[in-house]
C-alpha cells in the first residue's frame, strides 16, 4: 500500500508540532505537507510524504551505503559462466 | 528525480537478478504483503526477471481490497444521503459495493469528494458548517497517524461536523493468520517499507522466531524490490529466519514515535472483518471512546445491511496467496477493471488489477 | 424476430452495467470506447464513423475534405498555457491537422452558465481569436446558448472544424505496417498533469504548463518534405496509451514501446509519483505520434526537430505483426507488459 514519495522542504512554519508544516518539492511540482510527525526536520532535508503528511525524514548517508553496499554485492564473486 | 531514479537503474536490477540465480539451489516461495509493492512488482516485471526456483505471491496487502463489503455499504448509504459531504481518498471510488461504489453514487447526486490527505477533509468540514462531512479512513498503518491527526484536531478545534468512517487495518496480525493457515506455505516474507517507517520492526522478530520465516523490511523500487527479495532467499538458503531492513533510508528500528503516539492517543485495537478473508482478531483499529462524537458508525443511523458478494470471485484465496488471478475462472472474462466482480480487481494494486493491467494476457 | 417499431431500437449498452452515463464514459478510455461503439455507433452508423478516425474524409466533386468536431468542458477555465477558448481552437485544429488536412474553418458554439463573469468570456473568446489568427484559421459561425445558475460548469465550448487535403498521401490507421517506427514530437502527459495541478482542491502548486499547440505547422513541413507518413494521431484525453491502443486496434497490430525512449518531463514525472498517476494516460494537447517507415524515420526526426514544437522528437517503440495484446510496453529493466487503456477516470490514489 502507501504511496511515501521524496521530496525537499523548501520552507517550514508553525507555532507547534501539531501545527508544523512546511513547502515540500517533488521536482517541480509543490505542496504544504505537514511535518508533525518529523518535529526535528529541517529546511533542505529530504522526506517521505504520504497522504498529505511527512512520515520520515529520509537517511541520506544510509542511502548512499545501500547504493555502496550494493556494489559490493554485485562486485563480490560475480556468478561465473557454470552457476547459473 | 532524486531517490527514485538511483533505485531504477536497469542495469543493476539486471546484474542482481543474474546473483540471485546463481546462490538459488532450492524453491523458494516469498510473500509480499503491501499491495504497492505488488504495483510495483508487476509495473517493473520484476518477478519475471527472477529465477525460476523463486515464487512471489502477492498477499492481503491492499486496504482497498479488503475492506469489508459491509463498510462499504456503509459508506455508499452516507455518500447518498444529502445532509453529507462524504471525502475519500481516490483508491476507493471503485470499489464495488452490494451492486455500485462511490463513483455511481456521486453520478446519482451523492456529494462525493477526493481528497489528497484526510486534513483535506478536515478543512471542506470547517467551511461547510451546516454539512456532515465525513472521511473514509481505510490504511494500513502508515496512513493511521494521518487520520489520526485529522480527528485529533477536529476534537482541539471544535469542529463537531466532522467524523471518521473507520476501516483500518493492521499487518502483523494478517501475517500471522496467513502463516497459520493451512492452505498458503510461505517460506519468506517481504516486509511492506511504509508501514514499517511509521511502526518499527521490533514486532517482527517474535513472528520470524514463532514460524521461523525470515522477514525483509523492503522498499518499493526496482533495486530495494530485488534487494529484499535477494535478502530473503539468502537467508533461506542458509536456513535462517531473521529480520532484516533492507530499507534503512526510510526505516528506523523503532518507527515514527510521534506517529505511533499519535495512532495510541485516538485509536485501539479491534477485531477486523477481512474481505475475503473473514474475521480476524485484532487486526483492525477503531476510534477511542473520547471520539465518540466524530465515529461516523455511532453519531449516524445505520441501517444494517447484509452484503450481496460474487459467487465466482476468488478474491479471499488470491489474497492468501493460495491462488494467482489468471487461474480464476472469471478473470480477464467477466471479471475486468471495467466489471470488476471483487475488490482485488478494482483496487489498481489488487493482485487481478495488476495482472490484467501489466500481465501479457494469453488471450484478448 | 417480429420488433414492434414503435418502441425503436433497444439501448444496446447493458442497463444492468451501467444505468447511468458515469463521467469515466468521457474520460477517454475503455468506457469511452464502449459508448463510442456500443451507443453512438450503433445508432448512426456511416462509412466515415466506421474508419474510426478523428476526422471524417469528405470527397465534395474533386475536394477532398477533412470535417471534425469537439466539445470542451475543462475545469478550471484558465490553466497555465492557455484556458478553455484556445485549448477549443488547438484540439480542433489537431484533428484536422494530423488528418493531413490544411485547417480552413472552424465553428465556435458556446453553452454559458447564467452568471459567469463577462470578463471571462472576454478573455476566452480573445484567446480563441488570438489563436485561430496564429493558425492561420478563421472562426466563421457559431451559437451561444445561457442556461440556469447550476445547470452547467461556467462554460462549454463545442469546435468544428473543416480542412482540405492537397496532397496524395493517405495517412491513417490502415497504412499503418509491421516495421514502421512510432515517433513522438515531445514530452507527454504535459496537459493533464498541468490541469491537476491547477485544481485547488488538491493543493499542488506546480510551473508545469499545458503543452496545448497548434500542430498544423509542424505536420505541413513532414508533408512538404514529401515524407511516406503512415498516419498520425494527435494525443488527447486518454494520454499516449489511449491513442497507442485505438491505431494498435484499427490496423490490426501490436505496438510496442520502449519505455526508457519516451520523453517526459521531470516535473510531471515527480507529480505523477506523488499522486500515483500513470503519465501514459495523462492528456497531451500538443502532442501527436508520427508513424512513419523505418527508413523515413531519421529524415523525420530531422525535420520534426527544426521545429519550436518538435525539439525534444523522439523514437519510442515500432509496429509489430498483431499479437495478444494491442500495447506492450518494454520497461528500462527489459521486462514486457500491457500498456492499456485509461480505465474510468484519474483518480489520485494513496496505496
Amino acid at each position: 500500500m502507501c504511496i511515501a514519495v521524496p521530496g525537499q522542504i523548501k520552507s517550514i512554519k508553525g507555532a507547534n508540532p501539531i501545527e508544523l508544516r512546511g513547502t515540500v518539492d517533488f521536482g517541480g511540482v509543490e505542496r504544504d505537507i505537514m511535518l508533525s510527525f518529523v518535529p526535528e526536520s529541517r529546511i533542505g532535508d529530504w522526506v517521505l510524504v504520504h497522504a498529505g503528511f511527512a512520515i520520515t525524514i529520509i537517511d541520506e548517508d544510509s542511502a548512499r551505503q545501500t547504493l555502496r553496499e550494493f556494489d559490493q554485492i554485485l562486485d563480490e564473486s560475480e556468478p561465473d559462466g557454470d552457476a547459473g | 528525480m532524486k531517490f527514485i531514479d538511483e533505485y531504477r537503474d536497469a542495469n543493476a536490477v539486471k546484474r542482481l537478478a543474474d546473483k540471485m540465480a546463481s546462490v538459488v539451489a532450492r524453491d523458494w516461495t516469498l510473500m509480499e504483503i503491501c499491495g504497492g509493492q505488488t504495483h510495483a512488482i508487476v509495473r517493473f516485471g520484476i518477478d519475471e526477471l527472477l529465477p525460476d526456483k523463486v515464487t512471489l505471491v502477492h498477499g492481503p496487502g491492499c486496504p482497498v481490497c479488503v475492506t469489508a463489503a459491509l463498510t462499504i455499504d456503509t459508506a455508499l448509504d452516507l455518500a447518498a444521503r444529502p445532509d453529507v459531504i462524504f471525502c475519500s481518498f481516490g483508491d476507493m471510488l471503485r470499489v464495488p459495493g452490494s451492486g455500485k461504489d462511490l463513483l455511481t453514487v456521486r453520478a446519482q447526486g451523492g456529494d462525493v469528494r477526493t481528497v489528497y490527505s484526510p486534513v483535506d477533509a478536515l478543512a471542506i468540514a470547517k467551511d461547510n458548517p451546516d454539512k456532515k462531512v465525513v472521511f473514509f479512513a481505510i490504511g494500513f498503518e502508515t496512513t493511521a497517524p494521518t487520520t489520526a491527526m485529522a480527528v485529533y484536531r477536529a476534537a482541539q478545534e471544535h469542529v463537531a461536523n466532522f467524523s471518521l468512517l473507520v476501516s483500518h487495518v493492521l499487518v502483523i496480525p494478517a501475517m500471522e493468520s496467513i502463516l497459520s493457515s493451512p492452505e498458503a506455505s510461505i517460506d519468506g516474507f517481504l516486509a511492506a517499507g511504509h508501514v514499517c517507517t511509521v511502526t518499527g520492526y521490533y514486532a517482527y522478530h517474535a513472528v520470524a522466531q514463532k514460524y521461523n520465516t525470515p522477514i525483509v523490511v523492503t522498499g518499493f523500487e526496482p533495486l530495494d524490490l530485488m534487494r529484499g527479495i535477494y535478502a530473503c532467499v539468502s537467508q533461506l538458503e542458509a536456513g535462517k529466519s531473521e529480520v532484516d531492513n533492507q530499507y534503512s533510508r526510510a526505516v528506523k528500528p523503532e518507527g515514527n514515535l510521534p506517529a505511533l503516539k499519535m495512532i495510541d492517543g485516538v485509536f485501539e485495537i479491534c477485531d477486523r472483518e477481512w474481505r475475503g478473508l473473514g474475521t480476524i482478531p485484532a487486526s483492525g483499529l477503531k476510534l477511542k471512546q473520547e471520539y465518540a462524537h466524530h465515529d461516523a458508525e455511532l453519531i449516524f443511523d445505520l441501517k444494517p445491511s447484509v452484503p450481496e458478494e460474487s459467487t465466482v470471485c476468488i478474491s479471499g484465496r488470491i489474497l492468501q496467496g493460495a491462488a494467482k488471478p489468471p487461474q480464476c475462472p472469471a478473470f480477464g472474462t467477466a471479471c475486468t477493471p471495467e466489471h470488476p466482480l471483487g475488490a482485488t480487481m478494482v483496487s489498481s494494486e489488487g493482485a487481478c488489477a495488476a495482472y490484467f493491467k501489466y500481465r501479457l494476457l494469453s488471450k484478448r | 424476430m417480429n420488433r414492434d417499431k414503435t418502441f425503436g431500437p433497444v439501448c444496446p449498452i447493458p442497463i444492468s452495467d451501467y444505468p447511468v452515463v458515469l463521467l469515466a464514459h468521457g474520460g477517454g478510455g475503455t468506457l469511452t470506447g464502449q459508448l463510442m461503439d456500443k451507443l453512438f455507433m450503433a445508432a448512426f452508423d456511416s462509412p466515415q464513423l466506421r474508419n474510426k478516425t478523428d476526422s471524417a474524409l469528405l470527397t465534395v466533386n474533386t475536394d477532398k475534405l477533412a470535417f471534425t468536431t469537439d466539445s470542451f468542458v475543462v475545469s478550471p477555465l484558465f490553466f497555465p498555457g492557455g484556458n478553455i477558448g484556445s485549448l477549443a481552437v488547438h484540439g480542433t485544429i489537431n484533428d484536422l491537422a494530423t488528418a493531413g488536412a490544411k485547417p480552413l474553418y472552424l465553428s465556435a458554439g458556446f453553452i454559458i452558465e447564467e452568471g459567469l463573469s463577462m470578463t471571462t468570456l472576454w478573455d476566452i473568446v480573445v484567446s480563441m481569436a488570438e489563436t485561430a489568427r496564429a493558425a492561420g484559421v478563421s472562426i466563421v459561425t457559431g451559437d451561444t446558448k445561457v442556461v440556469e445558475r447550476g445547470k452547467c460548469d461556467r462554460v462549454y465550448i463545442n469546435t468544428s472544424g473543416v480542412g482540405i487535403i492537397e496532397h496524395n498521401l493517405s495517412i491513417g490507421p490502415s497504412q499503418i505496417c509491421p516495421g514502421d517506427n512510432i515517433i513522438v514530437n515531445g514530452d507527454i502527459g504535459r496537459h493533464g498533469m498541468a490541469i491537476m495541478a491547477a485544481r485547488e482542491s488538491l493543493g499542488f502548486k506546480s510551473k508545469i504548463e499545458s503543452d496545448a499547440a497548434s500542430l498544423t505547422g509542424i505536420v505541413q513541413t513532414l508533408i512538404d518534405a514529401g515524407i511516406e507518413i503512415h498516419c498520425l494521431r494527435d494525443l488527447t484525453r486518454g494520454g499516449l496509451a489511449s491513442a497507442a491502443n485505438e491505431l494498435a486496434a484499427a490496423s490490426d497490430t501490436t505496438i510496442e514501446l520502449d519505455e526508457s525512449k519516451i520523453p517526459v518531463d521531470s516535473a510531471v514525472a515527480g507529480f505523477c509519483e506523488v499522486l500515483g498517476i500513470d503519465v501514459y494516460h495523462s492528456a497531451c494537447e500538443g502532442r501527436m505520434m508520427i508513424i512513419v517507415p523505418e527508413k523515413e524515420t531519421n529524415r523525420c526526426l530531422e525535420i520534426l526537430k527544426k521545429n519550436e514544437l518538435g525539439h525534444e522528437s523522439a523514437v519510442i517503440g515500432r509496429v509489430t505483426d498483431s499479437k495478444s495484446t494491442p500495447v506492450v510496453m518494454v520497461s528500462a529493466v527489459g521486462t514486457r507488459r500491457v500498456l492499456s487503456m485509461l480505465s474510468g477516470e484519474q483518480l489520485p490514489r494513496i496505496c
